[in-house]
């Protein structure tokens, strides 16, 4: 990297999480471990949004929650502002808490259904005493206003709200200390469209106005594409490529990196038709029992016997720069066929009638 | 983030409070609330919250009762309350509802049995519920080595075999008022904590709970305040279950002679007594079993009803045509 | 599935063992003093300490308690204090009467409860859906000795002073020596300690086979041609029966506590009975032989019970 280290809110220093199999008379034996997060390197630097994208089951869920210490991990070490919180108890943990929060993707079930909104939000300062009774209805009453939430519904309970109010609620809650980082789990996933539009708009406002850095994890490319700053992208508990958002897109290197976008469905019926869809072989190997090598190898189609003896490591490979490490032995060059598959274009919203384009 | 492009925009005008609404008091519909709308016009229940209404009136003035009519709950009327022969006598102007083979007015003693029946069944009845949700909620939401022991625990309880061992008990200790409400709660509580850990565990795994833990919440603040609310629907469901089975159990106590200790009358003591004199006072069996079976029913209705209000999906037990004009949530 | 049944016996060789500690342990917090109640109430003070020395109660409670368990393995339930009886005679000569009771009323509950729950979910709505639910209602709503008295009110009492003596009013009369009368004494027994636990299936088997009527698979058996009946019993039964098995269980308990009171109420002399009574005379070795073999009794039906669950529903894990 050559950005100075204190530049960077986040470092992941080979993180591991395997979750065991528990079988046997009385909960005992092991019978294996989920490799669900199997060594990942990673940076997050200060006010920008790092994309995490990846299929389901490719380990970024158990990856922020290891982040976010919800998971204890099984090895490596996460640094947040400087500090290994990887190893601290749950007491230590407390005050990082205010600096780390979490966006969640289930914007039904991420709400306590049997709580009002207020007390919701102003569970954050209620567990780290920070503000009490009036004085803490007042600030929760900011927030909502802040997040485009009436502050007028602050009685009111979960289910009186739409999905998309209610992610609102959530970003409400998360953001209600100023932390530093936010995690946001697909926080988009579960809405409409329309909707999300208005997530993602409130969500770069907030960066904007708090100076927040996001780590944004999702498997919608396009709005990937559209709100970081780096991308970055995993497969079966490990990274294989990170790159600054537009160059991931236009020139992505690992050959699993292009089986996704080529897989992104296109608005443009032309577009469309002119690109390559490729194809994977088989199905995504099952994280218990991961391929050797590379973990990739079984299903790629510039695979040679190298990728199944060596793992490759997450490097910068001929021709790219720094910011922009591969981890494939071979990787794809502008001139290979599999180049001409990946195609993902910008997500275009609607302009609602009467509504002034905004600058 | 990138700057915002211009394509980018809201597709819906957001929220803006309507005029007229501002300042005007929103209050959250919560699920509770919704039932107890819907409760309201369940005429089953209104029905039986009057008669149970009626009898905790009845409880609670009891002296007052035995005062109007003029006779004590334990005074035996040799003369006009017994026959030539010393046998009961039936229903009257002077007996209401006939005397007992001592010559005591029935009606009285069938009124202050009814405060043992409340006393000991919704006594008990708390205890439990507060036991078994305390030890569930633990159970379920702290796991582990903690759970395994509760729950062992509760299973074991679960196996005793009721009365017999409450008859252990009792022989041992004596019997007493305290006594009851407490083998009456100690072989109850562990329903309830069963189901109650069986909801916790399926609560715990939300994403809610996962969300409070990331903010820094601690276990106890978490299982108070997330958990507990939801536990409310369970909690009034079982709270309206186990009344009327602890009334049920204490009355069979006493009808063994292991409950309250006599002269106190009690509706079990009563029907014990009636058990030899059946034949020549049908009054001795009929008005304590009718006092019995009313208290109970009256308790078993509305308990159907208040789950009905909370789930109107369930199926109802006492599907009854008055129950059915229910208010339609709007 | 081994392992399964190994663990279940495990479990309810555990809760034997704790029932035991817990009845033992009554005789430390009862006020009497059993060597003296043995002894005699004019006993001199030495006799009342030979006395206690030859029982073995002054020795320390672990060791007591040792001998305590020795002896019941081998089946040797002390003496009763009351009669100096052994104990172990004493149960099994009442035992007799109890099963009787138990089992035929049993076979009565589930096959009342089943049975009208059945009609009732075939026919929503209809008459016998509405007088299923009446019978729940106050089945629910009844103790059991409540339910007794009245049947011995009615069916006994008022139909004697009819005329027709169809049911004696109490009593016992060994199956050896008559069946016909084994029969009629046991009539309004059996139908008293089966009604409430009846009603309790009635809804249960109800409620539980209306919910399984109404699934896809029950609506394609139906489409596929299959009789009605066969679709009830064969197909609906099976999975609505799960819930049931599982309440088997928890409710062998309730029967056990249904038979003490239905044989107070009608006299008959079993072991319920005979726990009532060494109440009254504080005879605690009974009490606790009694205890510990409705315990055993419910720990091996509750393993049956679990048992049979596996097997009728072959969704259940076994861990």
């Amino acid at each position: 990297m050559s950005a100075p280290d204190d530049d960077v809110l986040l470092r992941l220093d080979g993180v591991v999480k395997h979750f065991p199999i528990r079988t046997g008379v009385f909960a005992g034996r092991s019978a294996g471990q989920v490799h669900a997060v199997d060594g990942v390197d990673l940076t997050v630097r200060r006010g920008e949004t790092l994309g995490l994208v990846g299929e389901t089951g490719c380990g970024k869920s158990t990856l922020a929650r290891c982040i976010t210490r919800l998971h204890d991990l099984t090895s490596g070490t996460v640094l947040f502002d400087g500090v290994d919180i990887s190893r601290l108890s749950r007491r230590q943990l407390i005050p990082y808490r205010r600096e780390m929060q979490m966006i969640f993707q289930d914007p039904f079930g991420s709400l306590n259904p049997h709580r009002r909104v207020g007390s919701i939000i102003g569970d954050p300062f209620a567990i780290h005493g920070i503000a009490d009774g009036l004085l803490r209805r007042q600030r929760v009453r900011e927030l909502m206003e802040k997040v485009g939430l009436n502050p007028e519904h602050y009685n009111r309970f979960p289910a009186e709200f739409s999905g998309g109010q209610r992610q609102r609620i959530g970003v409400a809650r998360a953001l209600a200390l100023r932390p530093k980082l936010i995690v946001c789990d697909e926080p988009v996933s579960a809405l409409d469209v329309s909707i999300q539009a208005q997530i993602i708009n409130l969500l770069a406002e907030l960066q904007d106005e708090f100076g927040l850095t996001y780590l944004f994890i999702a498997h919608d490319l396009s709005v990937v594409r559209h709100v970081s700053d780096r991308v970055a992208v995993m497969y079966l508990g490990k990274v294989v490529e990170v790159a600054p958002a537009e160059e991931l897109f236009e020139r992505p290197r690992h050959p699993y990196t292009v089986a996704l976008l080529s897989a992104a469905s296109v608005a443009d019926p032309d577009v469309a038709d002119r690109r390559e869809r490729i194809l994977l072989a088989g199905d995504v190997p099952s994280p218990v029992n991961p391929p050797s090598g590379c973990r990739f190898h079984p299903r790629c189609p510039k695979a040679q016997s190298r990728c199944e003896v060596e793992a490759p490591e997450l490097v910068a490979r001929v021709a790219d720069t720094d910011d922009h490490p591969t981890a494939c032995h071979f990787p794809v060059e502008p001139t290979d066929d599999l180049a001409r598959a990946a195609v993902v274009p910008m997500r275009r919203a609607t302009l609602f009638p009467g509504e002034q384009q905004r600058q | 983030m990138s700057a915002l492009p211009v394509e980018l925009v809201r597709a819906e005008p957001p929220e803006t409070p309507r005029a007229g609404e501002i300042g005007r008091d929103i209050e959250g519909r919560s699920p509770l609330r919704l039932a107890w709308a819907r409760l309201r016009h369940d005429r089953v229940a209104i029905a039986s919250t009057v008669t149970i209404a009626m009898l905790v009136l009845v409880a609670v003035g009891a002296p007052l009762i035995a005062h109007l009519v003029g006779h004590g709950p334990y005074t035996q009327y040799r003369l006009t309350g017994l026959t030539r022969d010393g046998l009961p006598v039936g229903p009257s102007g002077r007996f209401l509802l006939g005397t007992d083979n001592l010559g005591r007015d029935l009606f009285v003693r069938i009124v202050y049995g009814a405060r043992v029946s409340l006393l000991v069944g919704v006594g008990s009845t708390l205890i439990a519920i507060t036991a078994g949700v305390v030890i569930g909620v633990a159970a379920g939401y702290l796991g582990g080595v903690v759970d395994t022991f509760l729950a062992r625990f509760m299973d074991v309880v679960l196996s005793f075999p009721f009365l017999l061992v409450a008859i252990a008990i009792v022989s041992v200790v004596g019997p007493s008022l305290t006594v009851s409400v407490l083998v009456i709660a100690f072989f109850s509580w562990a329903t309830v904590g069963r189901i109650i850990r069986g909801q916790t565990l399926s609560i715990r795994e939300r994403e809610y709970i996962e969300a409070a833990r990331s903010l820094g919440a601690g276990d106890l603040r978490i299982m108070v305040v997330d958990v507990l609310p939801n536990l409310e629907a369970p909690i009034i469901v079982y709270t309206t279950l186990l009344i009327p089975t602890a009334i049920v159990f204490e009355s069979t106590l006493s009808f063994l002679g292991l409950g309250v200790v006599p002269p106190t009358p009690t509706w079990g003591s009563l029907l014990a007594d009636s058990l030899q004199y059946y034949q020549v006072a049908w009054w001795y069996v009929l008005f304590p079993g009718l006092a019995l079976l009313i208290t109970t029913l009256a308790f078993n209705l509305l308990g159907d009803s208040v789950r009905d209000a909370l789930d109107p999906r369930t199926e109802r037990v006492f599907a009854t045509r008055a129950g059915r004009r229910r208010w339609r949530a709007s | 599935m081994a392992r399964f049944v190994i663990r279940r016996l495990l479990f309810g060789v555990l809760v034997l063992w704790l029932i035991s500690l817990v009845v033992f342990g009554l005789f430390f917090v009862a006020p009497h003093d059993p060597a003296r109640t043995i002894a005699g109430r004019l006993a001199t003070p030495v006799t009342v300490a030979l006395v206690r020395h030859r029982l073995g109660l002054d020795l320390p409670v672990p060791q007591q308690y040792g001998h305590f368990v020795a002896r019941l393995v081998h089946g040797d339930l002390g003496y009763s204090y009351y009669n100096t009886e052994p104990v172990r005679s004493l149960i099994l000569s009442r035992l007799p009467v109890t099963l009787s009771l138990t089992l035929g009323g049993a076979v009565i509950w589930l096959a009342l409860g089943v049975g009208v729950g059945v009609t009732a979910a075939r026919r929503p709505r209809s008459a016998v859906d509405r007088g299923a639910t009446l019978f729940v209602l106050t089945g629910l709503s009844m103790p059991t000795f409540l339910v007794g008295l009245l049947l011995l009110y009615f069916l006994f009492f008022r139909l004697h002073l009819a005329g027709v003596d169809a049911f004696p009013g109490g009593g016992y009369v060994p199956f050896t020596q008559s069946p016909a009368q084994w029969v009629e004494h046991l009539v309004l027994p059996w139908l008293t300690i089966a009604f409430v636990s009846a009603a309790t299936y009635t809804r249960l088997t109800r409620a539980s086979l209306l919910e399984v009527l109404g699934e896809d698979y029950i609506r394609t058996a139906r489409a596929k041609g299959i009789s009605e009946r066969r679709v009830v019993y064969r197909h609906g039964l099976r999975s609505a029966l799960t819930p049931l098995v599982t309440q088997l269980g928890v409710d062998v308990g309730s029967l056990l506590g249904g038979a003490i009171v239905t044989e107070n109420v009608f006299g008959l002399p079993g072991l319920g009975q005979l726990a009532v009574q060494s109440v009254t005379t504080q005879d605690l070795p009974v009490i606790v032989g009694v205890v510990l073999l409705a315990a055993f009794f419910i720990v091996v039906a509750n393993i049956v019970v679990d048992l049979l669950y596996v097997v009728l529903d072959a969704r259940v894990r076994l861990d």
